[in-house]
């Protein structure tokens, strides 16, 4: 356990900031937070497992605890200069057009790491 | 009445992203350039930052930022090179966010420096999730980590502007492949310049140096030092 906290710490404070914007959205409705949903692209530079260990940590305490964390992952998407048109790059390792080979450096989407909604209850307004 | 479902949409580093462009915005009114150099931990940024720092403080006003988890023997050995230089120690954390920059600026006037250099935390992870208002990222890859690692850390390279390929001087020794590095880097990264430098030998100093004044705003004229 020791050593997930140690080895990837930046987890933890991602999910620190994100425990601080769902609470804040919370506190202002007053409501206790059910679930939280993220979109998180390969080019974020997160780990899945890593956050959601941080998350349960995080969210001890606050109006989010026991929350679920919903994760959605959002695709790689760049724009190839030569078929002119936006593709999914499948790896974060080949930036290239996956069908006609071009270096793709103009990469749109990819590296999310938002917040997109959370689903609250205003009936129990915990920790007041 | 039951649970009901908020949109939000909001970037999770809002936070750090709103502090960046605060930076960057004091950063153009004061006309200073400023470089993220980050790596591993023993890639040589600290050598080269030194060599870097020895060289330009002739012409241009430059000072440095090096943060660390603990010790400020890096600060110390910047400080030779005769320029202000500040220790960030992060205690725990593995990287360098832009608060501690803010704060670390708080008692140095912009507007008398032409390049700042913030030399991140060793680590090819959590620096690439942080903007920290630069106007330039350089991903150090020594010769003796091997030509996989862009494969390895894609978005820290991915996120970078600049990779400078280290130890140069090592690459015989330790039968570095070059082609393969260069593929890998520019796999992950296709728009990355890559520079190929020895702070040892003093090898692909110039090539660095000029391609870091290349970047600079208006190449602006010589200052006197501070």
């Amino acid at each position: 356990m020791m050593q997930v906290t140690r080895s990837r710490m930046h987890e933890l404070s991602v999910a620190v900031s994100l425990v601080e914007l769902v609470c804040e959205e919370a506190a202002r409705r007053d409501a206790r937070v059910l679930a939280v949903h993220l979109h998180l692209g390969p080019l974020s530079g997160v780990v899945e497992e890593a956050l959601r260990f941080s998350f349960d940590l995080a969210t001890e305490g606050t109006s989010a605890a026991g929350a679920r964390l919903v994760i959605e992952h959002v695709p790689i998407v760049a724009n190839c200069q030569r078929c002119h048109v936006d593709r999914e790059i499948p790896s974060a390792q080949r930036l290239c057009c996956p069908v006609c080979g071009t270096p793709t450096p103009n990469v749109i989407h990819g590296s999310e790491l938002e917040l997109r909604a959370i689903e609250i209850d205003e009936h129990v307004a915990a920790h007041r | 009445m039951s649970p009901r479902i908020v949109e939000i949409r909001q970037n999770v580093l809002k936070q750090n992203d709103l502090l960046a462009r605060e930076l960057r915005r004091r950063y153009a009114t004061a006309g200073t350039f400023v470089v993220n150099l980050v790596s591993g931990p023993g890639s040589g940024k600290t050598a080269l930052l030194e060599a870097t720092l020895a060289a330009l403080r002739h012409e241009f006003r430059v000072a440095a930022l090096t943060g660390d988890l603990a010790t400020d023997n890096d600060a110390r050995r910047l400080a030779r090179a005769g320029v202000p230089v500040r220790q960030i120690s992060t205690g725990t954390i593995c990287h360098l966010d832009a608060s501690m920059i803010v704060d670390s600026l708080a008692e140095w006037d912009l507007a008398e420096l032409d390049f700042l250099f913030v030399e991140n935390v060793g680590n090819l992870v959590c620096p690439a999730s942080y903007d920290l208002g630069e106007n330039l990222r350089v991903v150090l890859l020594a010769v003796t980590e091997g030509e996989d690692k862009p494969l390895k850390y894609p978005t820290i390279f991915n996120s970078a502007d600049i990779a400078v390929i280290t130890k140069s001087d090592l690459a015989r020794a330790v039968e570095f492949d070059r082609d393969a590095a260069y593929a890998n880097i520019r796999s992950v990264g296709p728009a990355l310049e890559i520079v190929e430098t020895s702070a040892r030998t003093g090898d692909g100093l110039d090539a660095w140096l000029s391609t870091l004044i290349q970047h600079m705003p208006n190449h602006q004229p010589p200052a006197t030092s501070i």
